[in-house]
């Protein structure tokens, strides 16, 4: 089997005490998407960081394209397009100057760095917004010209972090359209995501991420296989109904619990008439209901199945630490 | 497909050029910063012409402020480049470069580089306003030149003092006091808008070694401008060769700057 392009190998970095990454481990073979999912501050950005040789990391190993990420950076940031999650654009340059700016200093002439940013405007539809500056972009606009930037090399090895986030649903779209185009030339791709339907829709393999370590790894459709099925949520207006609840509706899905107080979840395979199965049940009961309804698995239940634990709702004090643009 | 190689050394002023064709734009469709800088010179040469010139020798005084002024002028260029790369970090401008094959110091290197533009722009507009209230140059044209010259190497050194200050800074706001408030003892404890042959022993001492003494009495000599009978020149070492002495001080500067600000650079990035 040949070596994969992107590796990672027990890398671990601390800020502090906290340990940002503590022994991840990853492999992307070429031609191939890995979504990286996790909640905020499981590590997703500071792994991107250091594969993109941004941040050096305390120990491991890190690879890209063959390239080793702490001795030769230069060549790693030569195949490499990354688009960060906080999108750098100069606002004070207009679309068509903010490209030809970064294929400059990918090495271009001045005329290949034209065309190039040409090209970019044109394969992102920016063409005629090409004149203005991008600080009046709209946040789909703004992120088509990053990715424009990113891949105005035709990197081998493309690295996106949380390419959606902040996103309207078409422009999220178009950017997955990119992406699949990437890869169908061959590109390989890391994409750091906290959305499992962006994964699912995009990678070959997810990695998912919690507390700075790979916890499990697998084709979207293996994960989610641990986390079947459809949830049925039914918030009681008095929590003291609760265990009634529970019992009363035992059989109608295979799992039944109070997931918090007088909020009752149950699992099951078609959530729509196990919902109106509910509902009758309860009224016959006469449990009165606030709210109800159905919902897909999230990334919380993928957690929730995986550790055990909800892995979104921690407590937001290990947030990834702001790049070092973002001054603290 | 690979990104195209371009040889190191090459690469520095390649790319530092880039860097600052970048920042130049950026300075002219923001002509809010380029006011603030072309402003201060000269609310300093009517104030300092109008309000103390009366008592410190009028005319005379109005033609010997002016070499204080330049001096005075591209020191203040250390807080524009402090300000200029505190908020390129802010912004992930510095973050976009570093992930770009390119070289490292070029970020800096363009920054002050593109600042030396300013100073030429302030230096212009400076010695307009000079014109107007009295300044002549009498000196030759090359000895003007030669001035302009020294004030643009000492506009370039400060850059690099700035630098470092705009990468060690932890916020934009921090930059921008940090970058400026010292400036005002530098300039004002020197030789720019009076004598130190009358300031307090420890002091005189100060300002006759600053190397912002250095620089406008060099150029008030070069550009023949005479000093006030009232302002008798001290005579220590530094006032004899202010030239010499404001070129090596700029050299000084750049040599212990530029690497600090280089090495600051990598570690701002490596967080």
């Amino acid at each position: 089997m040949p070596t994969p392009t992107i590796v990672a190998e027990s890398l671990v970095k601390r800020f502090g005490r906290h340990r940002a990454l503590d022994g991840v481990n990853l492999e992307v073979p070429r031609g191939h998407i890995l979504g990286l999912l996790g909640p905020n501050g499981a590590g997703k950005t500071t792994t991107v960081r250091v594969l993109s040789t941004l941040l050096a990391a305390d120990s491991g190993r890190a690879e890209v394209a063959g390239y080793d990420c702490a001795t030769e950076p230069a060549a790693v940031r030569s195949t490499m397009g990354l688009s960060g999650q906080y999108t750098s654009l100069d606002e004070n340059l207009t679309g068509r100057e903010n490209l030809h700016l970064v294929a400059r200093l990918y090495g271009y002439s001045r005329a290949r760095a034209r065309e190039r940013a040409a090209r970019q405007l044109d394969r992102f539809g920016l063409t005629d917004a090409a004149h203005r500056r991008a600080g009046g972009y709209s946040g789909g606009m703004r992120r088509r010209l990053d990715l424009g930037g990113a891949l105005i090399a035709d990197p081998r090895v493309v690295v996106l972090d949380e390419p959606t986030t902040g996103l309207d649903p078409r422009a999220r779209r178009d950017t997955w359209e990119t992406v699949r185009g990437l890869v169908a030339d061959g590109t390989t791709v890391l994409l750091t995501t906290q959305y499992l339907e962006e994964a699912d829709q995009l990678a070959d393999s997810i990695a998912v991420i919690d507390h700075g370590r790979v916890i499990a790894t697998g084709a979207p459709a293996e994960l989610k296989r641990r986390v079947r099925g459809e949830r049925v949520e039914i918030v009681l207006a008095d929590p003291a109904d609760a265990p009634r609840t529970v019992h009363l509706l035992a059989g109608v899905g295979p799992s039944v619990s109070e997931a918090e107080p007088g909020r009752v979840e149950l699992v099951t395979r078609d959530g729509s008439r196990a919902l109106l199965e509910v509902l009758h049940r309860l009224e016959r009961a006469g449990i009165p209901v606030a709210d109800a309804g159905t919902r897909k698995p999230s990334l919380d239940d993928v957690f929730l199945s995986l550790t055990g634990q909800s892995g979104v709702d921690q407590p937001d004090t290990t947030d990834d630490p702001a790049p070092a643009g973002a001054l603290s | 497909m690979t990104a195209p190689f371009v040889a190191a050394p090459v690469q520095v002023f390649r790319d530092g050029g880039i860097v600052a064709w970048r920042n130049f734009t950026n300075t002219r469709r923001t002509p809010g910063a380029l006011f603030s800088a072309v402003l201060q010179p000269l609310m300093f040469v009517l104030l300092l012409a109008y309000v103390f010139g009366g008592s410190l020798g009028g005319d005379s005084y109005r033609e010997y402020l002016l070499g204080g002024i330049f001096a005075q002028s591209v020191t203040f260029n250390a807080s524009f480049t402090a300000l200029g790369l505190a908020n390129d970090l802010s912004k992930g401008m510095v973050e976009r470069f570093r992930s770009l094959p390119m070289s490292r110091v070029a970020v800096i290197l363009g920054r002050t580089t593109s600042d030396m533009a300013t100073s030429v722009i302030t230096l212009v507009v400076t010695g307009a306003c000079g014109l107007l209230v009295g300044w002549r140059i009498r000196g030759g044209f090359w000895e003007a030149l030669a001035a302009f010259g020294l004030l643009l190497l000492f506009a370039f050194a400060m850059a690099w003092v700035g630098a470092l200050i705009g990468l060690t800074a932890s916020s934009v706001e921090v930059a921008q006091s940090m970058g400026l408030i010292w400036l005002f003892p530098v300039t004002f404890a020197s030789t720019a808008f009076v004598s130190a042959a009358r300031m307090p022993p420890g002091l005189r001492t100060i300002a006759e070694w600053n190397p912002v003494s250095a620089v406008a009495d060099s150029v008030r000599g070069l550009f023949g401008n005479p000093t006030p009978a009232g302002l008798p020149q001290p005579d220590g070492w530094p006032s004899q060769h202010p030239t010499l002495y404001a070129v090596l001080s700029a050299a000084v500067l750049i040599a212990v700057f530029l690497p600090l600000a280089a090495a600051r650079y990598r570690r701002v990035c490596a967080r």
